[in-house]
């Protein structure tokens, strides 16, 4: 083959990747783009700082909701984020080969996949109809249960990047192995972690689904974590589905806000990513 | 002070495999031993026995006795064995996320001690016998990562001192290093022996003749031949020996 004709194959497929790549970047900035310009009207101070107007009135923001979102991500890194780190521990640290991590891990798999709407039932059928009423708790539930399977991977695969000498040289010392792995192995992955974490909750933020049937949405501040709560998603979900101008314009601003606070959350934790190269 | 070791038919396995075969041996205090052989076999193993590292990898064991100043080492806690017999590793590995004083108590502070004074008494004492003190006492608090690779490597050396083993098992410590690091590394354990006893695994003969009181020649988990440095390297009793010291193998 003459090489003439392989330059022109090479441009041509590095064309079609090019092409592909820029397909698959509008519809990204499509979105944030027209998300921006529809909601960067609608916000103002009243926004962030008033509850919702009743019904067809006017005015009002979304200030319940954005705590609301904080107090369930709050709840579900709680509850998500230390348990997925210590069941990565005993995979990686412990046991890589019983039946047991083998559940564990294909169980992580398969919970990854699964729909979120679904993980909502069955926090419903089993917290909120046993407690009977919907709660910032169950809400907290759900997302930690979303959360969770992806803390263990990343922590997971955090942990086995750590050198093997690291922990030997723990032993070495007449360190415990548990102490080894809690004060040497952790910290040495630590940020690579949190990152991992991050990601988590920024996923957890966003999602709808799993809060319809558990948080539920609330018009008003919630008191307790036992009351329904609002939530970002649910509101705007909610808005959106009205038959109000107005309410539409909020939907639109609290969609900004959400993916502001999903932006800035894995920002952060990329940008502790970026410096995680200490081994 | 040093203490002495005595080897009574060690054998060690990985799995099926055996990589330690009936060693009998007799290690001094206060002396530098070397083991030498070729890539394989069982150097590493056999250092790894000293302080049962070898029983933490999955699937391993061993079998025969080694006594520490008499008293059989199989018989006491690992862990606590670990403080009585360091270790120093062929790759410098000092702790990623700590300072370079926090790499140095480590093995006390994780160990429960928790006095300041002590701690920073330990760290200066440590790193003096390391010759490290100098280059560091300034910036104690950087990243041990921070350092070059010879000064990981006595940075690592201070972090085994400062638990105040009797035995130093050093597995081919100076191998990642460049020829000028490896010298102050040879200085280091020359000074440190009045101290400590040494057992030194190096592939580097003109090193172990340097600084070794005694050599061992190991051959596919064998012992074949162990005695003064001198004798081993000028007179050697066994064919084996003379043919690995002369390069014909290895
Ligand atoms: N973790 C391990 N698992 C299985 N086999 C091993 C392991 N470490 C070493 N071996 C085997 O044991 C033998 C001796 O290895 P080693 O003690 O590391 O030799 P040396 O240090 O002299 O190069 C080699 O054949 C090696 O392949
Ligand atoms: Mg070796």
């Amino acid at each position: 083959m003459s090489s003439r004709l392989r330059k022109y194959r090479n441009a041509l497929m590095l064309g079609i990747f090019t092409l592909c790549t820029l397909l698959a970047l509008i519809p990204l900035f499509g979105v944030l783009g027209y998300v921006v310009k529809n909601g960067i009207s609608a916000l103002n101070l009243e926004f962030f700082t008033s509850l919702p107007q009743p019904m067809g009135v006017a005015g009002g923001g979304m200030a319940n909701a954005i705590v609301g979102t904080l107090i369930l991500i709050a709840i579900a890194g709680v509850l998500g984020i230390p348990t997925g780190i210590l069941a990565a521990i005993y995979l990686t640290e412990y046991d890589r080969v019983s039946w047991l991590s083998t559940l564990v891990r294909f169980t992580t798999d398969v919970l990854t996949g699964i729909p979120s709407i679904i993980i909502g039932i069955v926090v419903y059928t089993t917290l909120v109809m046993k407690t009977g009423n919907f709660s910032a708790f169950a809400g907290g539930v759900a997302l930690a249960i979303i959360m969770v399977p992806l803390v263990i991977r990343s922590t997971e695969e955090m942990l086995k990047l750590v050198p093997q000498t690291i922990r030997e040289a723990g032993y070495a010392l007449g360190i415990p192995r548990w102490r080894t792995i809690l004060r040497i192995v952790l910290p040495t992955a630590a940020k690579g972690i949190l990152t991992g974490a991050m990601l988590a909750v920024a996923r957890a933020a966003g999602e709808t689904a799993p809060l319809l049937f558990t948080a539920l949405g609330n018009q008003y501040w919630a008191h307790s974590l036992n009351e329904p709560i609002a939530a970002l998603p649910l509101q705007i979900y909610q808005y959106a589905t009205s038959p109000y101008k107005d309410w539409h314009r909020q939907a639109w601003a609290g969609s900004l806000v959400l993916i502001f606070l999903v932006i800035i959350l894995s920002f952060v934790a990329r940008l502790a990513f970026r410096n995680r190269k200490n081994f | 002070m040093g203490q002495s070791l005595t080897i009574r038919n060690l054998n060690a396995w990985y799995g099926d495999n055996q990589t330690l075969k009936g060693i009998n041996m007799e290690i001094p205090a206060n002396q530098v031993t070397a083991i030498i052989g070729p890539s394989g076999c069982g150097k590493s193993t056999f250092v790894r026995c000293i302080n049962r590292m070898h029983d933490t990898v999955p699937g391993a064991r061993a079998a025969g006795e080694i006594l520490l100043d008499g008293e059989n080492i199989y018989a006491k806690d690992p862990v606590e064995l670990r403080r009585t017999v360091g270790m120093v590793f062929q790759k410098p590995n000092p702790f990623p996320a700590m300072s370079i004083y926090d790499n140095v108590v480590a093995g006390l502070k994780l160990n429960g001690l928790r006095n300041k004074q002590k701690l920073r008494a330990a760290a200066e004492k440590s790193l003096r016998m390391a010759a490290l003190w100098d280059e560091v006492n300034e910036r104690l608090n950087y990243s041990g990562m921070s350092l070059s690779g010879g000064q990981q490597q006595r940075l690592c050396i201070a972090r085994a001192l400062a638990v105040e083993p009797s035995v130093l098992l050093m597995d081919e410590p100076a191998s990642a290093l460049d020829p000028i690091a490896t010298l102050r590394i040879e200085e280091l354990i020359l000074e440190l022996k009045k101290d400590y006893t040494i057992v030194i695994v190096t592939h580097n003969m003109q090193q172990a003749a340097r600084i070794a009181d005694s050599t061992a020649f190991f051959l596919n988990g064998e012992l074949i031949e162990h005695g003064p440095t001198s004798e081993i390297f000028m007179n050697p009793k066994e064919k084996r020996t003379e043919d690995y010291i002369t390069g014909r193998f290895g």
